[in-house]
């Protein structure tokens, strides 16, 4: 004890008179930190920044071949473009209307998995219930898509088989687009409900059991335990989940659209994501600044959205990302 | 009050335990019917594959197989392009693996000591990248200009690092190695890149099982980066190969030669397709309950993530 206490003030010392030389001699000590960092950063800075900079060719009109920093600077051009094209209410309708949809409904039901599985003792039927759902996480886009495209088949898929069973006429379901986002979103929820629970579940294990007593012992049925215990104790990992969601309600995956989509359904099923694919790397006429204007314009609402979820995160949770 | 409750008690507990025990029956059905729900177009996918194709094709197959072959998948082992995006898959999925860990463990553990300098603004470039991205245009131009357009290393280079998976890292290196095992080992003259590969990494393996795990099934379902680096279709990975046959319908006729009738070919278009959703998702599905335990563990460092 004697001797902490003078090295504490020296500390303070030290820390009063942190001159450049006193920082040069703690860079020089952990000189071998900066070498394991030297790699990532330079990966960071090829092919993270270094495609930030060279966002600018939405403002320039750049052809392929050309050089990319001499091509002629046009402003708004492209954006102003955009924006007056049909194609941009009907994106921004298509992307923000399947995330909304896959956020309303993909959100509660991990929730509810969670609280209804958090009801089971350790048992064998625990286990499966739980094993069986994480499964389809680990199952490939392409391969779900597949696996739509034949259980949802016209002629054998099981759904038709069952539809006719009934007496009703078979419904060809992916060549509606009223069809495509229900399809998007339900899919989704049978893929991903599992895999969401996991975090829910962790919170569940951390609710005090004495609650549970407490409210046993005062009569409390299971439901309102489940209502007054368990749902507030999940509370906070869930608003946290719902504001970062929200955050990226403009960012909709390419690949499941994208796989999904027919030359029946492309009215509802384009969103920004598979557009800027299109109109910047296949077909004749490809257009990399517009692409680019278009995939900067995503990314500056994304970033704006998210930074105002955490705002709010912080607001009502005093918790935040960064 | 006290004494209200401890009467009331006995007749409130019956009654209770009859709401609580038709709560019970309600949930076990729900979960019963989640289960059959989630485990039923896997097990279709399955019996359907080891079906006669005349039998899929006109919708006999629901449940079970019906008339038990495996023809389909005969046909697919004789089939050398499946067996290429198969090798390139593994080729992906194991280096790409070992550059992701590595690069992880690299950024993660200067990032996680508290006494580098500079390491807010330097973990601050790491997130930012995270939340903003040049898009997709001057990326793929950026991978064109480096030269790695068309060849395996588009599949690897560009997404070596996952920033999530980095930060996960470093809260687990900040709060499961002591502060005292570093002091100790520095007093003992212990460099830091020693100290990384000596006692870091021994003391990180559930880390890294996690992080193995999940890198390797994001190389193994890779998709989207193969659709837009790559051409030639030699080093196709097998999702790319998949694609053409179970979305795009692209079935090579010679896959069909043996089948006789139109019912007979289209038939057998359909049970190749599902073959090959076992053949692909065979092996990953197939690791996952072993790994399951780790999976779980994983998923929970991340959620604690500080």
């Amino acid at each position: 004890m004697e001797t902490t206490r003078p090295s504490i003030l020296s500390c303070k010392k030290v820390v009063k008179r942190n001159t450049w030389a006193d920082i040069w001699r703690q860079m020089k000590r952990s000189w071998q930190l900066y070498l394991l960092l030297a790699l990532p950063l330079a990966w960071l800075a090829v092919f993270q920044y270094y495609p930030m900079y060279g966002a600018q060719i939405a403002f320039r009109d750049f052809l392929p071949g050309d050089n990319m920093w001499q091509a002629p600077w046009v402003g708004l051009e492209n954006f102003v473009r955009f924006f007056q094209s049909v194609m941009f209410s009907r994106l921004m309708i298509n992307t923000l209307g399947l995330s909304l949809y896959s956020l309303v409904v993909g959100f509660p039901i991990p929730i509810i998995f969670a609280l209804s599985l958090n009801q089971l003792r350790a048992s064998l039927f625990k286990q499966s219930v739980q094993m069986v759902s994480y499964a389809p996480y680990f199952i490939s886009t392409v391969v779900l898509v597949g696996m739509l495209l034949q259980i949802l088949d016209l002629r054998h898929g099981p759904v038709n088989l069952l539809l006719t069973s009934m007496g009703k006429t078979p419904i060809l379901f992916m060549g509606q687009a009223k069809l495509f986002q229900s399809i998007y979103v339900w899919s989704g929820v049978w893929q991903y409900t599992g895999f969401s629970a996991v975090i829910y579940l962790a919170a569940l294990a951390t609710v005090d059991p004495a609650l549970h007593e407490a409210a046993m012992v005062d009569g409390a049925s299971r439901l309102q335990r489940i209502w007054h215990i368990d749902l507030p104790g999940i509370m906070p990992t869930a608003i946290t989940l719902l504001i970062l969601n929200m955050g990226q309600i403009i960012n909709v995956g390419f690949e499941k659209v994208y796989l999904m989509q027919n030359p029946l359904n492309t009215q509802i099923s384009e969103v920004i994501s598979t557009y800027v694919y299109k109109v910047g790397l296949i077909g004749g006429i490809t257009n990399y600044s517009y692409a680019a204007a278009i995939g900067l314009f995503n990314s500056v609402i994304g970033l704006i959205l998210l930074v105002a979820a955490n705002q709010l995160l912080k607001k009502l949770t005093d918790s935040s990302l960064w | 009050m006290a004494v209200k409750t401890l009467f009331s008690r006995p007749s409130h507990h019956i009654r209770e335990s009859r709401t609580d025990f038709i709560f019970t029956i309600f949930n076990n059905g729900f979960l019963i019917i989640i289960f059959l729900v989630v485990l039923y177009p896997m097990l279709y996918v399955v019996s359907a594959s080891f079906s006669d194709p005349i039998a899929v094709s006109s919708g006999q197959v629901w449940l079970w197989p019906v008339n038990f072959t495996t023809k389909a998948y005969v046909k697919i082992f004789e089939y050398s392009r499946i067996w290429t995006g198969y090798a390139n898959s593994i080729f992906y999925a194991t280096v790409g693996t070992l550059v992701n860990v590595t690069m992880t463990v690299l950024a993660a553990y200067p990032l996680s000591r508290k006494d580098l300098f500079g390491k807010n603004p330097l973990l601050f470039l790491f997130v930012f990248s995270m939340m903003f991205s040049g898009g997709l245009i001057p990326l793929y131009i950026t991978v064109n200009q480096v030269g790695l357009y068309n060849t395996r290393w588009a599949l690897i280079i560009p997404g070596a690092l996952s920033v999530w998976n980095m930060i996960i890292a470093i809260s687990f290196f900040r709060t499961s190695l002591p502060q005292e095992l570093l002091e100790a080992a520095q007093l003992d003259g212990c460099s830091d890149i020693q100290y990384l590969i000596q006692i870091v990494l021994p003391l990180s393996k559930p880390i890294i099982a996690v992080m193995c795990l999940f890198y390797a099934v994001g190389h193994w379902n890779e998709f989207f980066n193969a659709l837009i680096f790559l051409a030639n279709k030699e080093l196709f990975p097998l999702q790319l190969i998949l694609r053409d046959i179970l979305v795009a319908n692209t079935v090579d006729l010679n896959l069909l030669e043996d089948a006789k009738t139109m019912a007979a070919k289209a038939g057998m278009r359909d049970l190749l397709k599902f073959a090959l959703i076992v053949v692909a998702s065979g092996p990953v599905l197939m690791i996952y309950p072993f790994v399951q335990k780790y999976f779980v563990k994983g998923l929970m460092i991340g959620a604690i993530k500080g």
